[in-house]
């Protein structure tokens, strides 16, 4: 799927899904919103980027694994929950500070970091998922940096071609 | 002061795990002089429990704990007897001997550490198996002393054997402990107490419960495989793949002795009754004889100890359960002069092989002069097990026959049977401890010479035990053999033999074993031909059984797994689906749960009307579409009306989350298609498209039918109200969807997101494996012309 019009359109399109989806998770403690939606949002925002321009371009913009981004993202999440216990309060309950940053005051609380695991692991597990379905279909697994299981050596064969036999 | 006491006893009993923990850093600080230093975990143990040996000998016992589960009854505690004691000190004592050897033994090792700490640990948990006042407790080490067993059988784990002997040692003794799991429930119910100390004392009527046959088998079955019973011993002799510490220690000085202490422990409480009377002798009776014959037919030192370990663990089981109370002195007597002789022999075993290169008996002889200290030891331990006077063992010996030689035809039959045990094991008895010291000396691979200081302390030590015990037997008594004794039968016990003969039955049929013994001694290569013969007419044994029923379990859940798994998808999703639909239509019918008619709506607004008009239309097009991909999109589209017709009902999270599921869904969906290399048309026959239309008209119907019955039901505010009084009050939060999510059910959510990371995982992994096959079987094609 490679218009000319997806091409144009995909870097902006990809950066607005972004930007909502980060305004999307913020909100959502209390407005409709939250980690699990903004990090679909954000997972599609990658998923339109791949096909726009293929998986190696979506593997160097995000710079990590996604695997490695939702293994984080359950990290902090796990984490957020252990805090409360060094306040002496059970496993996953909410802590809440209220710093003055330039003169307003922003609430900040282990509920929003458990949030932030959430949207990381749903953007690193779907997106690990969909660039996995995609790679083959634009490309072999060497030239991204990919470990493949078995090596290719293979002249590139068209996708849809239905397998010959005899 | 007596919590401070008990605060003690518990460090004391943690000190063999703490010697483990710091065995592999020490051991590469120190070298081989790390084990002199770790070897004072256990010394310590042991100067701490001497210390109760008055107490104890008062006829008192020492308890302490902590709780643990209060509200399964359940406490972290420990109990000491006379019979726990025992069992202590000499887990302790000859543990520190064993240390300290393992340091001379394992010299320069590269393992030396790992193999420490393995001894250390075995070492804790055996020692909390016979403290242990909650036979839960009990249990858990249980198993870790058959965890550690087999990590110790298994240390040189590069050898196929060594493999192979902790595998089955793991597999014997633990599906055992998995039975004695079952039969200390059965015992927990009947009885209603968790703590051994308890039920010692409880007049509770385990005997005349219905279940009693049932709980003793269970329990035995735990026993009996731990402590090597016929027909569970054919571990035994495969874990001398061990190194001899282990050998020494585990397999004959302790664990192995494990299912005896069971069996005294619970004597009290089980014992007396037929069952017990006819199970344990004879089972311990046909283990004594088979262990002395096998015993005979090897060349090799270590099995011939091995098999007599296993004969002597089933003369301990036959005197255990023979129902006299001088049958349990003898028990008791016996076990600690096995303990002691044993140990000391495969520790003279170990140093002859350590020294020589070789423990085959038939390629040893006259190491006399180069192994002087190791000869002594060997010799008085051989005195021992032989049952010469002036030897702890010749007390047991005597004892044995005191308490089976009452008269009557069992009586006799199994003193028939205590006899030949006794011979045999005397002859093999001199065979390890005499026979390689003397005669003319032979060619061995290595130039013979003595063993460092920790090769021959340790069998030296147990050796002179077994001779002052009986030198001092009054004393020995007095401390250790009544307590023990009474302990086990639960009424005073006072052990009076002394090693001055009597004239009598007992010392009649003592000297009648020692003359036959010695005649098989004289005799020992004519008789292991024999027994070479006999043996090779039965055929093969368990061991082999072993092995087939091992391979025979493997192609049974080969045969299931081909069974469940076919590798189509096909059948996957159509079994899938076919028990949804079950699940979903079954109970209503049978239980006449069925929904009743739903009302019309009496007002449907436009736009609802519309975008159900969508939905439907999407529906359509998914079953007339010209292919695949055309059906998925069109998927999409009753998926997004779905998600409209949420808006409309006032659930934005929701209808919002559809939104993103649906898309990504359709994406996902249509790479997965793409990747598939499905032919892009659908070419099923009529019948299966008939087949498959059923039950999916039969999974909607059955999900339509739930959710009209769950709307009838009134709905419960209770939940609602609480989130929405709540929400902004306590978790700051308008959004009450988003606070339930990752405040109030945070824990739920975060299990979740563990979910579809592993998920996603699968996935990967799932991909990738099958690219890799695809890509090997086209290489393949594309090889050809």
């Amino acid at each position: 799927m490679n218009t000319l019009i997806l091409r144009t359109v995909a870097p902006v399109l990809t950066a607005l899904m972004l930007l909502f989806s980060v305004f999307v998770l913020l909100r959502g403690h209390n407005e409709p919103g939250g980690g699990f939606i903004g990090g679909l949002i954000a997972a599609s925002a990658l998923a339109i980027y791949g096909i726009a321009f293929g998986v190696s371009a979506v593997r160097r913009a995000i710079r990590f694994h996604p695997m490695a981004i939702a293994g984080a993202g359950l990290l902090l999440a796990a984490l957020s929950g252990l805090i409360s216990i060094f306040a002496g309060v059970p496993f996953m309950t909410g802590l809440w500070i209220y710093p003055e940053i330039l003169g307003v005051e922003v609430p900040v609380a282990t509920v929003m970091s458990f949030d932030i695991g959430v949207y990381l692991v749903v953007v690193g597990a779907i997106t690990s998922i969909a660039l996995a379905l995609e790679q083959e279909e634009t490309e072999p697994a060497e030239a991204i940096g990919e470990q493949p299981l078995v090596r290719v050596k293979r002249p590139r064969k068209p996708a849809h071609k239905p397998k010959e036999r005899g | 002061m007596a919590a401070n006491l008990s605060a003690l006893t518990f460090i004391v009993l943690f000190l063999p795990f703490l010697g483990a923990v710091l065995a592999p850093g020490l051991t590469r600080l120190m070298g081989d002089k790390a084990a002199w230093f770790l070897a004072l975990a256990p010394a310590l143990a042991f100067l701490h429990f001497c210390t109760f040996l008055g107490e104890i000998a008062a006829g008192e016992v020492v308890t302490g704990g902590y709780a643990w589960v209060p509200s399964f009854n359940l406490s972290f505690s420990w109990f000491l007897d006379g019979l726990s004691l025992t069992f202590a000190l000499l887990i302790t004592g000859i543990g520190t001997l064993i240390v300290v050897y393992s340091g001379g033994y394992m010299k320069g090792h590269p393992d030396q550490g790992r193999f420490l700490a393995f001894i250390l640990l075995f070492m804790g948990a055996m020692l909390w198996l016979v403290v242990s006042d909650s036979f839960f407790m009990l249990f858990v080490y249980w198993e870790l002393t058959s965890i550690t067993s087999f990590l110790l059988i298994g240390f040189d784990h590069e050898r196929e054997a060594a493999r192979r002997a902790a595998l089955q040692a793991l597999v014997v003794t633990g599906g055992g402990g998995l039975c004695l799991l079952a039969g200390l429930v059965f015992l927990w119910n009947i009885t209603g107490v968790t703590q051994l100390s308890l039920l010692v004392h409880l007049e509770n009527g385990l005997r005349e419960s219905p279940f009693y046959l049932a709980t003793l088998i269970l329990v035995l079955a735990g026993a009996f495989t731990k402590s090597a019973q016929f027909p569970f011993h054919f571990w035994l002799p495969n874990a001398m793949e061990a190194p001899t510490p282990v050998s020494a220690y585990l397999h004959s000085a302790t664990m192995v002795k494990a299912g005896v202490y069971l069996l005294m422990r619970l004597n009290p409480v089980m014992g007396q009754t037929p069952a017990w009377e006819i199970l344990l002798p004879f089972f311990g009776g046909i283990t004594l004889i088979s262990g002395t014959l096998l015993a005979i037919r090897q060349t090799d030192l270590k099995l011939m100890l091995a098999y007599t370990t296993m004969a002597s663990l089933g003369l301990l089981v036959m005197l255990t359960g023979f129902g006299a109370a001088h049958a349990v002195e003898a028990a008791v007597l016996y076990l600690v002069a096995h303990s002691l002789f044993k140990g000391a022999l495969f520790m003279v075993a170990g140093a002859v092989d350590h020294e020589t290169g070789t423990r085959d008996v038939t390629r040893l002889g006259g190491l006399k002069a180069a192994m002087p200290i190791t000869f002594a030891a060997g010799l008085l331990a051989a005195f021992s097990m032989g049952g010469l006077p002036l030897f702890f063992g010749f007390l047991a010996k005597e004892e044995i026959y005191a308490a089976l030689a009452a008269g009557n035809p069992r009586a006799v039959f199994f003193t028939g049977l205590a006899v030949v045990g006794n011979a045999l094991m005397f002859a093999i008895a001199f065979a390890v401890g005499l026979k390689p010291f003397i005669g003319p000396r032979v060619e061995t691979p290595k130039q013979a010479h003595e063993g460092p200081a920790a090769l021959w302390l340790g069998p030296v030590m147990l050796a002179a035990l077994g001779l002052l015990g009986a030198l001092f037997s009054g004393l020995a008594h007095q401390y250790v053999s009544s307590p023990m004794a009474s302990a086990i039968t639960d009424q005073k016990v006072v052990v009076e033999i002394t090693t001055v003969p009597h004239l009598g039955l007992p010392l009649m049929l003592s000297v009648i074993t020692m003359i036959f013994g010695a005649l098989v001694y004289w005799r020992l290569d004519t008789a292991r031909a024999l027994m070479v013969r006999v043996l090779e007419n039965l055929g093969p044994g368990p061991d082999r059984g072993f092995d087939h029923l091992v391979s025979g379990l493997i192609r049974l859940s080969g045969v299931i797994i081909r069974f469940v798994q076919p590798g189509r998808l096909e059948i996957y999703v159509t079994a899938t689906f076919i028990l949804l639909a079950l699940t979903l239509l079954v109970p209503p019918l049978v239980f006449g749960e069925l929904p009743g008619m739903p009302t019309w709506p009496e007002k449907i607004l436009v736009q609802e009307a519309a975008f159900l008009l969508i939905a439907l239309i999407g529906l359509i097009a998914v079953l007339r579409a010209a292919d695949r991909l055309t059906a998925i999109v069109s998927l999409g589209i009753q998926g997004f009306a779905v998600a409209v017709i949420f808006l409309l009902f006032g659930a934005p999270d929701l209808s919002f989350t559809q939104f993103m599921v649906e898309t990504l869904s359709v994406v996902i969906l249509a790479l997965v298609m793409t990747r598939l290399r499905l032919s892009p048309r659908d070419h099923r026959p009529v019948g299966q498209m008939l087949l498959d239309a059923v039950i999916a008209v039969a999974c909607g119907l059955g999900f339509t039918l739930l959710l009209l019955k769950s709307v009838e039901a009134p709905f419960d505010n209770l939940l609602t109200d609480f989130f929405n009084a709540y929400s902004k009050t306590i978790a700051h939060g308008a959004n009450v969807v988003n606070v339930i999510i990752v405040d109030f059910r945070g824990t739920d959510t975060l299990g979740e997101i563990a979910v579809v990371m592993i998920t996603g995982l699968a996935v990967l992994a799932l991909i990738r494996v099958k690219a890799g096959r695809r890509v090997a079987a086209e290489d393949k094609q594309g090889g050809r012309p």
